[in-house]
């Protein structure tokens, strides 16, 4: 997997800082939403076939706004979240299809050099595994300074002293000191606030959390979606939050996008989703995760296994394992059915699920 | 506020003879040592300092606690695989420590362990079949060679896999179904007790539910007291009777279900139960949000008195040099190590919902490897 430390040190090929950025060819249109996905498909070749791993997945995202992807293990959302990044690994993945549309202008139509600039200065992320996405042999500071030095061509001490200030916000005690400090030096909280220092030292305006607090204690969790969602108001950045935690979308979320086999199954409002939720899925999603507010009973079994991406079941994707499903959903797949105020469900009985 | 019962007398008090596990003030130090050829030890890691409770037939403890607490060693412990440094572990009855190696083998055919990482703790060039049946391989006296092939597929139709699959190798199942297969191999020798060592934590939400549903079938149906060693709150809440809540090696607060989650006294579980993420919208901002400053202090070299003190908010004087019991206190009903017991409830919508910062810790150089969120194996 690729990184905004590897994006960085890429661009040591790039064109001499002096020349102007590749950016200002593009016309972007303030008045446009900040980042669409429309129709969105990914594939991986594999030797066992080729894996739909995303399939006509479409949202939009503006300014202050946060959005979780919400899915289990193997149902597209990385995938989702390296595509509109363009840092899938190709091959074998390949973008068959779709925009990814930031400002509306289609980020899938433009050059490596120019996507370089995108990401960083417009569109960061964040990754769960800060270890691994952290170079061991370079300090923090370093590490920070570097990739603001690639993309301003700020001077060294400008560098530094942005990479103190950097960690000053994102709340490292005692910056000053901990910037001559290496990675492993840190705990796992601080150095998940390295890692959004990082994504936010470009100043973009779409910040893309792939579990960003799965690694860590639920107490460091607390404070890290504290720190992310205190500086997305604050900024008023466009924030995808790519989850399987169910409480932490719960507490930051405006709008939540629930994905199954590399489908988007349901679109809908936070409220409205835990209300009332419109897919089997996500209403079995609910109802089988234990509440640390409620004594539970036995728990709702989903059965089953989701599915291979290789050899999906025909109809819907879910219906395997659906206690909603009919004969009509082993053959037609269902289509995104519009459901009022503004939600989606990818169910053929979604009026059933809903009065359920 | 007068304590005139001590810790283990309290504890004692409620001592009877349908407890299947005693545990009294164990202890685990980890040596630190220096130099190469000549090893001096200049400290200890106090992994588990002190803890006792008991398990009763049939009942559920939880132990939860972030990661570096001692909850992973204590479960060791219980298990024979780690000496305690200190204390004593009674299982149904007879003393632990002292066993000779071969008494300890018979001993732990009563005592068994699930695993976390169902990926790497199956070999993955062994049959299922091999794998279920390897505790009859070692405890040859249980079973004849000409059985155990049947005992195993009894066993694998007990934890819902297909008996057929007895020829199979562990990379030919999903998640869900190694963690089943690993059940399996704990439950061969007919244990009473089940120690479960972050047992769901692996799994995928959907194939998280089968297997605490599956848990607790089990328990049922053979009687089972399991030690459930989690870090995800809900899921303990879910499954316990009683659960214990660990701090840097020390038990900090010890109640039932109920008491615990509804009614928690002590500020370590009040910070800890405010942190869990709810999934409902509506509790937005209407729980009251206690956010800990900092990180978990080195366990080599642990806070004087109270060892929660460097973080908490209502940290005195007094904490620093007086260790708080594990004992009942005024106006609770559980027990509570702490000088200020009191309850709060953080986990549901409350009124006029408060958001308290605890201090920082010393240590926010977390270089100490037992802080920097991963989990000790």
């Amino acid at each position: 997997m690729s990184n905004t430390l590897t994006d960085t040190t890429k661009s040591n090929e790039a064109a001499p800082r002096t020349k102007k950025s590749p950016l200002s060819g593009l016309s972007f249109d303030s008045s446009a939403p900040l980042l669409e996905v429309e129709n969105l498909q990914v594939e991986f070749h594999t030797r066992d076939g080729v894996a739909h791993a995303v399939n006509d997945v479409s949202f939009a995202l503006g300014e202050g706004e946060t959005l979780g992807i919400l899915g289990e293990s193997g149902c597209g959302k990385s995938v989702t979240a390296q595509a509109i990044m363009g840092i899938l690994d190709t091959p074998p993945a390949k973008v068959t299809g779709g925009q990814v549309r930031y400002r509306g202008v289609d980020l899938l139509q433009l050059d490596e050099k120019t996507r370089r600039h995108i990401r960083a200065n417009k569109i960061a992320m964040i990754f769960q595994d800060a270890l691994s996405s952290l170079n061991p042999v370079f300090t923090v500071g370093w590490q920070l300074g570097e990739l603001y030095r690639k993309h301003t061509g700020a001077s060294r001490k400008e560098a530094r002293a942005k990479a103190v200030e950097l960690l000053e916000m994102v709340g490292i005690p005692a910056a000053k000191a901990r910037v001559n400090d290496y990675p492993h030096q840190f705990s796992g909280g601080m150095r998940q606030r390295v890692m959004i220092a990082m994504a936010l030292a470009l100043q973009p305006d779409v910040i893309i959390a792939d579990e960003p607090t799965t690694a860590l204690d639920v107490t460091v969790q607390a404070q890290v979606m504290t720190l992310l969602s205190d500086l997305q108001r604050e900024m008023q950045l466009g924030l995808i939050l790519i989850t399987h935690d169910m409480g932490v979308v719960a507490d930051v979320a405006d709008k939540i996008c629930v994905m199954y086999a590399g489908h988007a199954v349901e679109q809908a409002d936070v409220y409205e989703i835990y209300e009332q939720p419109a897919h089997p899925y996500t209403k079995a999603l609910l109802e089988s995760i234990p509440r640390i507010d409620q004594k539970g009973q036995e728990l709702t079994v989903i059965k089953g296994l989701p599915p291979a991406l290789v050899d999906p079941p025909p109809g819907c994707a879910f219906h395997p394992r659906c206690a909603f499903a009919q004969d009509r959903c082993k053959t037609d797949e269902p289509p995104l059915y519009k459901l009022p105020g503004n939600r989606r469900s990818a169910c053929h009985y979604w009026e059933e699920v809903v009065k359920s | 506020m007068s304590i005139d019962v001590t810790e283990s007398e309290q504890l004692s008090q409620g001592s009877n003879d349908d407890a299947v596990l005693e545990v009294r003030d164990v202890k685990k130090y980890f040596p630190l040592t220096q130099g190469i050829v000549f090893k001096r030890t200049i400290g200890h890691v106090k992994a588990v300092d002190g803890v006792s409770f008991e398990l009763k037939k049939g009942e559920t403890l939880g132990v939860v606690g972030e990661s570096g607490c001692g909850k992973s060693t204590l479960g060791r412990l219980l298990m024979g695989l780690e000496r305690p440094t200190d204390g004593s572990i009674k299982l149904l009855g007879e003393e632990m420590a002292g066993l000779s190696p071969r008494a300890m083998r018979r001993m732990r055919r009563n005592i068994q362990i699930v695993l976390q990482d169902p990926y790497s703790s199956l070999d993955p060039r062994m049959t299922v079949g091999d794998i279920v049946g390897e505790p009859f391989e070692i405890h040859t006296e249980v079973l004849g060679r000409k059985d155990r092939r049947e005992a195993v597929q009894d066993l694998l139709d007990v934890v819902g896999l297909n008996p057929d699959h007895i020829n199979r190798y562990p990379h030919q199942f999903s998640g869900g179904q190694r963690q089943r297969i690993g059940i399996a191999r704990a439950l061969a020798l007919r244990p009473k007790i089940l120690v479960c060592d972050e047992p769901v934590s692996a799994l995928d939400v959907s194939v998280q539910a089968q297997v605490v549903n599956l848990f607790e079938r089990l328990q049922d149906e053979f009687g089972l007291s399991y030690v459930f060693i989690a870090h995800d709150l809900s899921v303990v809440r879910h499954i316990s009777d009683r659960v214990m809540v660990m701090y840097l090696g020390k038990a900090v607060e010890v109640g039932n279900e109920s008491e615990i989650y509804d009614h928690p006294t002590h500020p370590y579980t009040q910070a800890l139960l405010s942190a869990v993420p709810v999934p409902d919208p509506r509790l937005r901002g209407n729980r009251d949000q206690i956010v800990l400053e900092g990180d978990v202090p080195s366990p080599a070299d642990p806070p004087s008195g109270c060892r929660f003190r460097t973080r908490c908010w209502k940290a005195q004087d007094v904490c620093a040099t007086d260790l708080p019991l594990l004992v009942t206190r005024d106006g609770s009903a559980h027990p509570s190590a702490c000088h200020f017991a009191e309850e709060r409830d953080v986990v549901h919508a409350v009124e006029n919902p408060v958001e308290i910062h605890g201090v920082g810790g010393p240590s926010t150089n977390g270089s100490h490897p037992s802080t920097n969120g991963s989990h000790p194996s």
